[in-house]
């Protein structure tokens, strides 16, 4: 990493008086293992890396970035991200982070042992992935894909302002979907397991998700449309979090583009909801030291209470709405300029798990999961309609199978109309946890 | 033999393919494939009525891939000397077993049609010409009316310049230009925030604004966040519907596109799987998907495998005639590839894509296809879909809709999505008219996005399920 640095840091000082440069140094390796019908079907090993330039001149702002790590690339950037800049509107919230004071938190996100992990067992836990979901039930009729997939990253940033910071982290993750046939009925079903280092993963889990996934939708039938209490499986929690983080960023709301734009301090949903997005937390899979812009990652309060109690700013969005940056810059690799995400969201757990919350709904949809995320959520309007599949509940207990039905409501609606919150925290892998949650006054189409 | 030089084996010489796919089949394999590629990019992006930034960029790069048996290995490298191309080839040829060597004998021929004619190459107008679209683009929204409270456009173009060459002894490139504009808007009212948007992506340069002015695109998106302001919520329940051409095309996408991709019928997850020569679909359905056709966001010259494309007829008056075909499902079954061996960039793997996929128009009259519908919705504009190729259900979300009543579109209605089962849906369809109107897309499959152009008439489906809040 010192060679990242040294490059970001060479690059950055080039910045003349009255410019602001950043300079965004990425390097990654990965590998991933597709095992299918006993065999490997595909082994893939990348390297990729790269630099991004940011230049803020006279209040106008420029980027460009080169896929290579090589100096001269680096400094074209660099003057390729000034030319741009002339062309900008001035903007006088344009500005790159200034050290703040704040501490980053200590993590430690790598793993050694994950670098020296041989290719060999890398593949033996594809082939075995693929094995134990095939054995898994003899319904299971296809294994569609059962990948390993691994990845270094390192990072660092440097700019004229005095920002140097360097960052790394390893991951890995099993992933299999498998597909279930009973007759003419096909269902499928997805598993999955993540970690830092390869012994974190737990294989079984992964193949035992997948399989019952899978088989427990077989003879799943349209249902009737009705009002139903939806109880939302940890994983479609997760994505519903990851929809509510676009409305609380600090810039669509300074730019009215959020249902939550002039709400601060409102109560927005029920008593019993608390949000914090907390990537100085090492049991999530986002947690991280610094932010995009070299910030040091804190805790954020969203929501307490139910009461509206913050949005997520980078340095742009903090300077556009009168307030500072909260460390929430974050940025989809070195092509790309900082916007504003989080990165570890979650609920504050209730005191229930999944199985007695079903019990006490009593009569209600368990949603397995949900399609159509992009195309039927407007973070704007709050109109929520996404496709879903899971299973009746009937007399507290998971009744018969349902299929191509969608649930509908608003994101204002469904968060004052939360009825549980479980005790069930999963940390997943994106940017929030898994934990069930049920909600009740959703309208469910079907026939 | 000598070898033919092409435009852009300045990208890597041919004697140096020749080598690198020589090492790579020196441990084994069946097959060997170079692909590079020289990609510059450049967008802007407007908000807030500030041009908040300009960005360019450039990625280099080439992957490798070695095919032994069923077993793919592959890896890619931002080096395009030999050095780093040959590490590249060691990395992808680690599949491949000790023992034989694998055959490469023929030499490289190049064989590929002519890239598109671009008139006018992005890189050569000056930045403050796209500065301006966007100015205008912000402009125009804004002029729509008070209702609009928030704009925000983006505009982009991309040359890729891509070489392949593999060890069957093909060497083909492309030079692809593409240029694309959107506007979204965001309208206030008394019922909250309504959004609206629109855009514009052909396979040109910047000659696309000739043909297709920045203030319709603003219009569009303008109209359609202000009309929503009215928008009741959209019905709960099974409805006939009515597409209007263009973004309707996301139905045949989602519906059985996917679905007759190769990879998916070679797996056995697709609902299409066993059925050619079978009824699919309503009678005068016919479905094609063709990458040559025009300069359409989904067109190419050569797929990313150096197949030039063609047109593909997949459904023929309702009957499922054939599937999309890639290099490697090809040769698993003894046939051609169809030109869909797509992939994002040097960086991924290609597999089985669709290019431009449209259903042909029929010759019912748009406005009676509506007008002889009781009861219904009218969908002006779809945002998107996706599909589980395996069960075949599938949806879509309709971004601009209306109540039909006594055949008559009436009243707008908000976002929601609708949900049916591909091969069901496709045998409700009992109207297609005789207009037509392709729409551009970006379709995203394991991880990787390319650019598709979606196409259809006018048409009725007979009943498919409205997501909506309200009662049907």
């Amino acid at each position: 990493m010192p060679e990242l640095l040294g490059l970001a840091r060479r690059v950055a000082e080039r910045a003349t008086v009255g410019e602001e440069v950043e300079v965004y140094v990425a390097r990654g390796r990965e590998t991933s293992i597709r095992a299918f019908e006993g065999a490997i079907e595909q082994l893939t090993a990348a390297e990729s890396a790269g630099v991004g330039v940011r230049v803020i001149s006279a209040g106008r702002q420029g980027f460009s970035y080169v896929g290579e790590l090589d100096e001269f690339a680096a400094l074209e950037a660099l003057r390729e991200a000034r030319d741009n800049a002339t062309f900008a509107t001035v903007d006088k919230h344009a500005g790159l982070a200034s050290p703040d004071g704040v501490e980053p938190p200590v993590l430690d996100l790598w793993r050694q042992e994950l670098v020296s992990f041989p290719t060999d067992d890398k593949v033996a836990l594809a082939l075995d992935l693929e094995r134990r979901v095939r054995a898994g039930d003899p319904r299971i009729r296809q294994v569609v894909s059962a990948d390993y997939l691994d990845g270094l990253g390192e990072e660092a940033i440097a700019t004229s302002r005095g920002i140097e910071v360097t960052s790394r982290s390893t991951g890995c993750y099993l992933f299999v979907q498998a597909v279930a046939g009973d007759g003419d009925d096909t269902q499928t079903g997805f598993g999955y397991s993540v970690g830092r280092a390869p012994v974190d993963l737990d294989i079984d889990a992964a193949a035992v998700d997948a399989v019952d996934r899978a088989t427990r939708l077989l003879g799943a039938k349209k249902a009737r449309s009705a009002k139903v209490t939806a109880v939302l499986d940890r994983r479609v929690t997760a994505t519903l979090l990851g929809i509510l983080s676009s409305t609380l960023s600090g810039e669509e709301v300074a730019k009215g583009r959020s249902l939550f734009t002039g709400r601060m301090g409102e109560q927005v949903g029920i008593h019993e909801l608390t949000l914090i997005d907390d990537p100085t937390n090492p049991l999530a899979y986002g947690a991280s030291q610094h932010d995009a812009e070299g910030l040091a990652c804190r805790c954020n309060s969203l929501i307490e209470g139910g009461e509206l109690r913050g949005f997520l700013y980078n340095t742009y969005a903090g300077r556009l709405a009168g307030t500072s940056s909260t460390g929430s810059a974050v940025r989809g690799g070195f092509r790309t300029t900082p916007g504003v995400g989080a990165r570890a969201l979650s609920l504050q757990p209730g005191r229930h798990d999944q199985a007695e919350i079903i019990a006490e709904v009593g009569e209600g949809f368990l949603v397995q999961s949900i399609t159509g995320v992009h195309s039927g959520v407007n973070p704007v309007s709050g109109d929520f309609s996404v496709g879903a599949e899971g299973l009746m509940i009937r007399g507290g207990e998971l009744a018969e199978p349902v299929r191509e039905v969608t649930i509908a409501s608003t994101i204002q609606r469904m968060l004052q109309h939360i009825v549980a919150v479980g005790s069930d925290v999963e940390w997943l892998p994106g940017a929030a946890t898994g934990v069930t949650l049920a909600i009740d006054d959703i309208a469910m189409s079907g026939s | 033999m000598p070898l033919t030089v092409g435009p852009l084996t300045d990208l890597v010489e041919a004697p140096t393919l020749e080598r690198v796919l020589h090492e790579s089949l020196r441990r084994g394999g069946d097959f060997a494939e170079i692909f590079a590629e020289d990609c510059s990019s450049s967008s802007i992006f407007l908000d807030d009525s500030k041009v908040e930034e300009l960005s360019s960029g450039r990625d280099r790069g080439a992957g490798i891939r070695v095919v032994v048996g069923e077993t793919t290995g592959f890896a890619h490298t931002a080096d395009l000397s030999e050095k780093g191309l040959l590490t590249a080839a060691e990395a992808a040829a680690a599949v491949a077993r000790e023992g034989g060597a694998g055959v490469r004998e023929a030499p490289l021929l190049r064989k590929a049609p002519e890239p598109r004619q671009v008139t006018t190459y992005p890189s050569t107008v000056p930045k403050s010409a796209k500065v301006n679209l966007l100015l205008l683009a912000d402009d125009t929204a804004r002029s729509a009316g008070g209702a609009i409270v928030q704009v925000s456009a983006g505009y982009g173009d991309s040359r890729r310049r891509i070489l392949v060459a593999n060890s069957d002894g093909l060497l083909a490139s492309d030079d692809r230009v593409r240029t694309r504009l959107f506007v979204t808007c965001v309208a206030s009212g008394d019922g909250g925030l309504q959004t609206g948007s629109h855009s514009l992506a052909y396979t040109l340069g910047f000659e696309m604004f000739d043909d297709h002015p920045v203030e319709e695109v603003a219009k569009q998106a303008a109209r359609r966040a202000i009309t929503k302001l009215d928008a009741r919520p959209a019905p709960s329940g099974v409805l006939p519907v009515v597409l209007k051409s263009g973004t309707g095309g996301i139905i045949f996408h989602e519906a059985c596109g996917h679905g007759l991709e190769a990879d998916h019928i070679l797996k056995d997850s697709s609902v299409y799987t066993g059925r050619l020569g079978q009824v699919v679909a309503s009678r005068g359905v016919t479905l094609v998907d063709d990458g040559s056709l025009g300069p359409n966001w989904g067109s190419l010259a050569i797929d990313d495998e150096g197949r030039p494309t063609q047109r593909n007829v997949l459904i023929q008056d309702g009957v499922l005639t054939d599937y999309m075909w890639d290099y490697l499902r090809a040769r698993k079954e003894g046939r051609t590839s169809s030109g869909n061996g797509r992939r994002q960039s040097y960086q991924d793997l290609p597999m089985v894509r669709m290019t431009n996929t449209f259903l042909l128009a029929g010759d019912e009259d748009p406005d009676e296809i509506v007008s002889q519908t009781p009861h219904g919705v009218y969908v002006a504009q779809l945002g998107g879909g996706q599909v589980n190729t395996a069960t075949g259900d599938f949806v879509f979300g309709m971004t601009e809709a209306y109540l039909i009543e006594d055949g008559r579109i009436t009243e707008p209605l908000r976002n929601a999505n609708l949900i049916g089962n591909g091969p069901d849906v496709l045998s409700k369809i009992d109207a297609i008219g005789d207009d037509f109107e392709m729409w551009p897309g970006t379709c995203g499959k394991d991880g990787q996005n390319v650019s598709v152009g979606c196409g259809q008439p006018t048409l009725r489906v007979t009943g498919i399920t409205i997501g909506g809040t309200a009662s049907a």
